[in-house]
């Protein structure tokens, strides 16, 4: 039985890690132009300034596409059907990551739905997954 | 213009599902087909292009080719259209005369295939891998519920793009799925990653092709109708699906369009023939629109109504595609071949005497495109 696929981090990428396993979503902005982005990187891909800095996003996102893979990855086989998603941060920047607490099905998966940052152990890190946001 | 011909073109002698063939195995016979096409010997070939692996060294030494120009560009199945339109500009400045462009592989039965592998510290490993991914049939689908939201798509009239290119494909002997489907067969079809069922995915095959291309004042030389590239473009957009700008459009379709459209110096109502590389149903709709040939959100209205498929005003696909004709991976060489097919007047399902025909590459997950607009005369 082969394991679930563990991410390394780079240097540029450390702090994206340590961040999620204090249980924050550390993505970066630039000092510059101001505009949020992900995946983490030196540069702003907006206007190519290096004067970039890192901050705590709210770990709000909604549901902007998924698939429900059926042919699981290794690792995955106890998983199928999963749902395989893209969030939108309510920062603006998207990421991929799974949805926890929700049947993988159509009907519960509601394009725009409102979610939230949730982090899950996976070998010696934390993986930022998202999970059904509760009305306050 | 580009001021280049493409004067050979052939695949391999068989394609499908071919386990006596190694992966340099296909590129040399469909190199050798290309050349033999071309009426050429591969003592006149001066250039090589293709991708890694085997890459141009590999391929150039096995056919004792010593080239003077060497282009690896491996961006994914669009590749062999990037290849001609850098082979054009190095015709051009005299960097060499005939180049041999070449593809193969042993996609289904991966014999002497290099191991898909992604570290684990690469962008795709940290962000993308880790959440259960397991290749192109779990993220370049991603993108199509944001599509069907926005456009109001529906699964039926997805599912219509491999109804419509089965048709073509019934026309085709080498083929490899002939059987009409209709709707309802590609939705009963089981599900490989909701939305999209096996019938909407493409093939995996073994095969290969190649080109061989070289100055347009060299037309008439050779023993088929030279195929005069016309218009070219290339763009790439994201390395990772996730990060897609938009997901209901591709920007490196686009873009790549609006070059080769541009330097052909020609219109949507010019193109009588059309390719759009199809690893899945979704792909089509996208190339459509980003091309021009209907408005965006229109494309999967317009497939459904008939007007790609056999008999219909804008022939899309007429191999069959990569649903159902071949894709042994980078599907790139076969939808230009069949463009070369198509205005030379020798293809299976042949439509007409078509004066152009455009040929849309995709490379990765709308990670790259490729354009090339082919003319059967000089523009």
């Amino acid at each position: 039985m082969t394991g679930k696929p563990v991410p390394v981090p780079t240097p540029e990428t450390q702090p994206f890690w340590d961040g999620c396993a204090a249980g924050e979503l550390r993505i970066q902005r630039c000092a510059d132009c101001g505009r949020p982005y992900f995946y983490p990187r030196p540069v702003c891909p907006a206007c190519g300034s290096r004067n970039v800095e890192w901050f705590t996003a709210s770990g709000r996102a909604t549901l902007y596409s998924y698939v429900i893979n059926h042919r699981p990855a290794p690792g995955f086989e106890d998983d199928a059907p999963y749902a395989i998603a893209v969030v939108e941060l309510d920062e603006g920047p998207r990421m991929m990551t799974s949805i926890v607490g929700l049947p993988a099905t159509p009907e519960a998966l509601e394009l725009d739905m409102p979610l939230q940052v949730q982090f899950e152990r996976r070998g010696d890190v934390s993986l930022p997954v998202f999970g059904p946001r509760e009305a306050r | 213009m580009t001021g280049v011909i493409i004067a050979g073109a052939a695949e391999t002698d068989q394609i499908g599902r071919l386990p006596g063939h190694s992966t340099l195995q296909l590129h040399v016979e469909g190199a050798l087909n290309a050349v033999a096409d071309a009426g050429l010997s591969l003592r006149d070939i001066d250039g090589i292009a293709t991708v890694s692996a085997p890459g141009p060294v590999q391929v150039a030494h096995a056919l004792g080719i010593t080239p003077r120009w060497i282009d690896g560009t491996g961006v994914g199945g669009t590749s062999f259209l990037l290849h001609v339109r850098h082979a054009a500009a190095a015709i051009r400045a005299g960097y060499a005369r005939t180049v041999l462009i070449t593809h193969g592989e042993s996609g289904r039965s991966r014999v002497g295939a290099s191991r898909y592998r992604m570290e684990a510290s690469s962008p795709v490993g940290q962000f993308e891998v880790p959440y259960g991914v397991s290749g192109p049939t779990t993220t370049f689908t991603i993108p199509a519920l944001r599509y069907m939201k926005e456009s109001g798509l529906t699964h039926e009239q997805l599912a219509y793009v491999a109804v419509a290119q089965r048709r073509w494909a019934a026309k085709n002997p080498r083929a490899a799925y002939r059987d009409p489907v209709t709707v309802e067969d590609v939705l009963a079809s089981r599900i490989v990653a909701y939305p999209f069922h096996l019938l909407e995915c493409c093939l995996v095959t073994d095969g290969g092709g190649a080109l061989v291309v070289t100055s347009a004042e060299r037309a008439g030389e050779f023993p088929k109708p030279a195929v005069w590239v016309l218009g070219t473009g290339e763009s790439s957009e994201t390395p990772m699906i996730s990060q897609m700008a938009d997901f209901t459009e591709s920007q490196a379709f686009r873009l790549a369009g609006r070059a080769a459209f541009a330097e052909a110096d020609i219109g949507v109502a010019d193109v009588d023939h059309l390719m759009i590389y199809d690893a899945f149903a979704h792909v089509p709709i996208y190339g459509l629109e980003a091309l021009g040939f209907t408005g965006k959100g229109e494309a999967g209205a317009f497939i459904a109504d008939g007007n790609t498929e056999p008999g219909g005003s804008l022939p899309l696909n007429t191999n069959g595609g990569g649903l159902s004709y071949t894709h042994t991976g980078m599907y790139g060489m076969f939808a230009i071949q069949e463009g070369v097919r198509q205005l030379r007047g020798e293809a299976a399902a042949q439509v007409g005497s078509p004066q152009i025909s455009l040929i849309l590459g995709n490379g990765g997950m709308f990670a790259t495109a490729g354009v090339l607009v082919l003319g059967r005369q000089p523009g």
